[in-house]
């Protein structure tokens, strides 16, 4: 459920600054302040709580598993906003997509059954390695 | 000859360059601080059954690797709405969202002492492709 809300939450929140930001005047580093002011604008807002939500959700997963394996084992999140877009909005989705969306599949595939924690928490001194190196089913 | 003619010399180029390597490397060193920080605090839902979530919001406040991979994350949240108003998102998505796949992968490997394996290398590597086809 940890590594659903990573997945959709990320992209979803991504896709709202984007056309939040696309949607306003070019901005210049003469003034840095008007990047604070887009922040309100609502395409932008609702990006942040989409991104606060996987913010969360991703503190969470990290606590319990590699940043090599939550960043891999979301990677379909991707996916997910690619086939709403497809079969929700009826947009077009060319081949190099759908190779896109294949690849991204078999990625994750290959990473999610195996070990989520390789290392050892900090607090857990008094574990042994070996007990902790297979640790973990996805959660 | 004028050389500046050539896409690689030219300005653009050289910002482009600039503007996906600040959101690229600002991100990984937010995400690897960040993670750093989780591994330090230890698992979040035990702590949870233990402390409440209070007490698991007050073991993440009181990290100060948190507030660090924090401050880089906001660094890469406002260098990629500086791109993403200067760039198409066609080129600028798939550039940092691949890139930063692979320099993830390579950060957690030498500073968070993980174990990428052969299995992880092979995802990575086709995450990071299949993504740049998806984004592109």
């Amino acid at each position: 459920m940890i590594l659903i809300l990573v997945s959709v939450c990320a992209p979803l929140g991504n896709a709202c600054l984007a056309k939040g930001m696309t949607s306003l005047p070019e901005l210049s580093l003469a003034h840095p302040f008007s990047l604070f002011a887009a922040v309100f604008t609502p395409w932008v807002a609702l990006g942040i709580a989409l991104l606060i939500g996987f913010f969360a959700s991703y503190l969470t997963a990290l606590s319990w598993a590699d940043l090599s394996y939550v960043m891999l084992a979301t990677a379909w999140g991707n996916v997910v906003v690619e086939l709403l877009s497809h079969f929700c909005l009826h947009e077009q989705v060319s081949f190099q997509r759908w190779l896109g969306v294949a690849l991204i599949t078999l990625g994750v595939a290959f990473v999610a059954p195996g070990p989520s924690r390789t290392v050892q928490p900090a607090l857990n001194d008094s574990a042994p390695l070996e007990t902790l190196v297979e640790k973990g089913a996805p959660r | 000859m004028n050389f500046t003619s050539l896409p690689v010399l030219s300005a653009s180029f050289w910002a482009i360059t600039a503007m996906i390597a600040a959101v690229v490397l600002s991100s990984t060193a937010g995400e690897v601080l960040t993670a750093a920080a989780m591994k330090s605090i230890g698992d979040l839902d035990e702590i949870r059954a233990h402390s409440g979530l209070k007490g698991a919001i007050v073991a993440v406040l009181t990290c100060p690797l948190f507030f660090a991979g924090v401050f880089f994350m906001a660094v890469a949240f406002f260098a990629l709405l500086f791109t993403l108003n200067h760039m198409n998102l066609g080129l600028a998505g798939p550039a940092t969202a691949s890139l930063t796949v692979v320099t993830n992968a390579i950060a957690a490997k030498f500073f968070l002492k993980e174990n990428v394996d052969r299995r992880r290398w092979t995802a990575a590597v086709l995450i990071c492709i299949g993504v740049y086809f998806l984004a592109h």
